[in-house]
């Protein structure tokens, strides 16, 4: 498949009054068409900020994207003017909020949130945009979905809001779709609705999915590729089989150790990542992870380890080879783990 | 269970040993909230029934883990137990003593026994006092640290029992990482040296590698100090990993109660059913392998459930008999409870309802 989007050196920073926050370190990356990465990180490693950057939805000042490149289509959007990109936001690349609580207007009915975009981008005139609404909220299995546009967001429980969000999402048939955490909010059982919901959608409609989360449970079951970032750093890229089955950074396989499985026998104890993630207004120059790391050497405490392919399809930013590390390690060390 | 690694092993033996004495004992407990109406003249329109008649008996030393979805009433019961709330109708039995049935300075004096760790370890700690004020509250609320001195040195010990460093006392919450302020929370809770502990989803607001080490730091307590918890969360894998024995709510109801391995094993009610497939797992050869049970719509308002089973919106095997009659609690064998007209065996006799087995 051709790259639909590509994102090369991005890094973005944010100027504070305490100093330079280094929120994104320069990340390259490709999605195809019709393809759905998934981008995995804790709160604070840059992959919200990363993704919010490809269509500049940084707030400038006191963010702002420093170097880099996003492809897309043969533009690149970090070159284009206001009026050019607003062509684009909503309507070839959609994006669908967090928390479906405060993302939506609480002021205007669903219906006018909807059909704003389709006025907008597709020129539609009310008819025409009311009818297109009604089939999308239809199509994201809303019951009742004409007379539910004239509701507003808080007559709507959670699930369903974030329903209306990927119905906003794609109401113009974008080509690429930015899901951040959508499902966080959410219950489990809620968020098997919505994850059932968006693949269904991707099959029929065919567009690529960016989608951003925490929960590696999630990912397994719905992306074609992982990203893993870390301190705003991609520290393991690859297919998700491929990363769930033999992870090859540190970080990877300090994450899959540490969330006990539902379908495994009970984990004698979990393996903490011990200490904490790096400040990012002060950034070491070493591999970000290396004063968690079990696996620590010398030579990563002197430089960090560019994001390297290891093999066609994968790539590890780590200069220790862990392929023969298993995952589940049942003769780890039973360390207490002592924060300072 | 089989463990070659010697530590847990003599934590789960040690607990299996001391699993027969009934610490608490919860009986038909309620817990409604008015809805009233009006600005000056309030009068009550309805309640909302966060908690509707709950029974369990929770065994000293073991963990009972309390899941279920937002608004199911979990937290409500927590708080309910420890008689943060008045709890409207039934009886907490707590060492022997009925908690809804005392006087405000006995149950302060009970309150030494009884603890809990909060949610959200940003909101739960009071910004503007120190660590060592925090933890040593407690001990001046009860009066039992006896001089500053000796007060100052029980909180260094305690800071240092749950993995922080005890020169951290005259620092503030702000200056700690969501973390080591759930460690802050958990040393507040342990000062008063209490035997029960409501841990109210004390990991969810933390970040996954994180979580892991609070997981281990409560277990290392409890085996060290011969605590029970209850154990609150939504996230199923983690509750498995903590508990002993797991309750499922659902709309202000247990739904079903069993050891973890069974119920992990062998779910009965259709909600544990659905609720265990819904939890996604780590792993992409099995979740392409995975059937889910999708629950169409939402859980209903508990201002006015549905008459019957409370799950019988969504239940994907409902009968005409759930619309119409509230199934009992009944024990299905070994200590086993579901509440569910599938496994009602008055009712198992004249409706042919199978259970189905659930692809894991």
């Amino acid at each position: 498949m051709a790259n639909l989007i590509e994102v090369r050196n991005l890094q973005t920073q944010f100027f504070t009054q305490d100093g330079i926050v280094h929120a994104v370190n320069g990340i390259t990356y490709d999605v195809a068409e019709g393809e759905t990465v998934a981008i995995v990180g804790e709160s604070g490693s840059g992959k919200s900020v990363g993704v919010m950057s490809l269509i500049r939805l940084i707030p400038e000042p006191p963010g702002k994207i420093v170097n880099g490149e996003v492809n897309f289509d043969g533009q690149d959007l970090l070159k284009l003017n206001e009026e050019e990109l607003r062509q684009i936001r909503g309507n070839r690349i959609a994006m669908i909020f967090q928390d479906p609580m405060t993302s939506l207007n609480p002021v205007l009915t669903i219906g006018r949130q909807i059909t704003e975009a389709l006025e907008l981008h597709l020129n539609m005139n009310r008819e025409e945009s009311r009818a297109r609404a009604i089939e999308l909220l239809e199509l994201v299995g809303i019951p009742d979905a004409g007379a539910r546009l004239d509701d507003y967001p808080h007559q709507f429980s959670g699930g369903m809001r974030q329903r209306v969000m990927i119905a906003m999402g794609l109401s113009c048939n974008p080509q690429l779709l930015i899901a951040d955490e959508p499902t966080t909010a959410l219950d489990v059982t809620i968020q098997a609705q919505i994850v059932d919901l968006v693949t269904r959608l991707q099959s029929e409609l065919g567009m690529a999915i960016i989608w951003i989360t925490h929960d590696l449970g999630v990912v397994a079951g719905l992306a074609d590729r992982v990203l893993v970032m870390y301190a705003g750093f991609i520290v393991e890229e690859g297919p998700v089989d491929v990363i769930y089955g033999q992870p090859r950074h540190p970080y990877t396989l300090g994450l899959l150790r540490s969330i006990p499985r539902l379908d495994l026998g009970r984990q004698k104890r979990l393996i903490p990542i011990e200490g904490l993630p790096p400040d990012l207004l002060d950034p070491p120059q070493s591999c970000p992870f290396a004063p968690r790391c079990p696996f620590v050497i010398d030579k990563c405490l002197e430089e960090n380890p560019p994001l390297m392919a290891i093999s066609a399809v994968r790539s590890s930013a780590c200069w220790v080879d862990l392929s023969d590390v298993e995952i589940y390690d049942t003769s780890a060390d039973e360390q207490v783990e002592a924060v300072a | 269970m089989t463990t070659q690694n010697s530590n847990s092993a003599d934590v789960s033996t040690a607990q299996e040993t001391t699993h027969d004495e009934v610490l608490l004992s919860v009986n038909n407990l309620k817990m409604h909230f008015p809805i009233t109406r009006g600005i000056i003249l309030q009068r009550q329109v309805g309640s909302i029934k966060a908690v509707d008649g709950i029974t369990f008996d929770l065994m000293r030393g073991e963990t009972l883990g309390l899941v279920g979805e937002s608004g199911c009433g979990k937290s409500t019961t927590g708080r309910a137990i420890l008689q943060l709330y008045e709890p409207t109708d039934g009886a907490v039995v707590f060492e022997g003593q009925d908690l809804t049935d005392i006087n405000s300075g006995e149950l302060r004096r009970m309150r030494r026994r009884m603890q809990m760790i909060f949610q959200d370890p940003y909101a739960s700690l009071n910004p503007r006092m120190t660590v060592g004020s925090i933890v040593g509250e407690p001990l001046e609320v009860h009066k039992i640290g006896g001089s500053r001195r000796e007060q100052q040195q029980r909180v260094q010990e305690l800071l240092e029992i749950v993995g922080l460093n005890p020169y951290f006392i005259n620092r503030y919450p702000h200056e700690f990482s969501g973390g080591q302020r759930q460690r802050i929370g958990v040393a507040r809770a342990l000062a008063v040296n209490p035997s029960f502990i409501v841990c109210d989803e004390p990991i969810s607001a933390l970040d996954v590698s994180i979580q892991a080490q609070v997981i281990n730091l409560l277990e290392d307590l409890q085996s060290e100090m011969g605590l029970t918890y209850l154990f609150i969360a939504h996230d199923l894998s983690v509750v498995r990993h903590i508990s002993d024995r797991i309750a499922v709510m659902y709309l202000g109801k247990i739904v079903e109660l069993a050891d973890r391995e069974v119920l992990y094993e062998n779910p009965l009610h259709p909600y544990t059913q659905a609720l265990l497939s819904a939890v996604p797992i780590p792993d992409p050869q099995v979740e392409k392998k995975r059937q889910r049970i999708i629950l169409e719509g939402d859980v209903p308002s508990p201002a006015e459930p549905p008459t019957g089973c409370n799950f019988n919106t969504r239940c994907p095997q409902v009968m005409d008999i759930c619309r119409q009659y509230e199934p009992s609690f009944t024990d299905v064998g070994e200590g086993h409870r579901v509440a569910c007209f599938l496994y009602d065996e008055v009712e198992a006799l004249n409706e042919a309802g199978q259970p189905v087995a659930v692809a894991a």
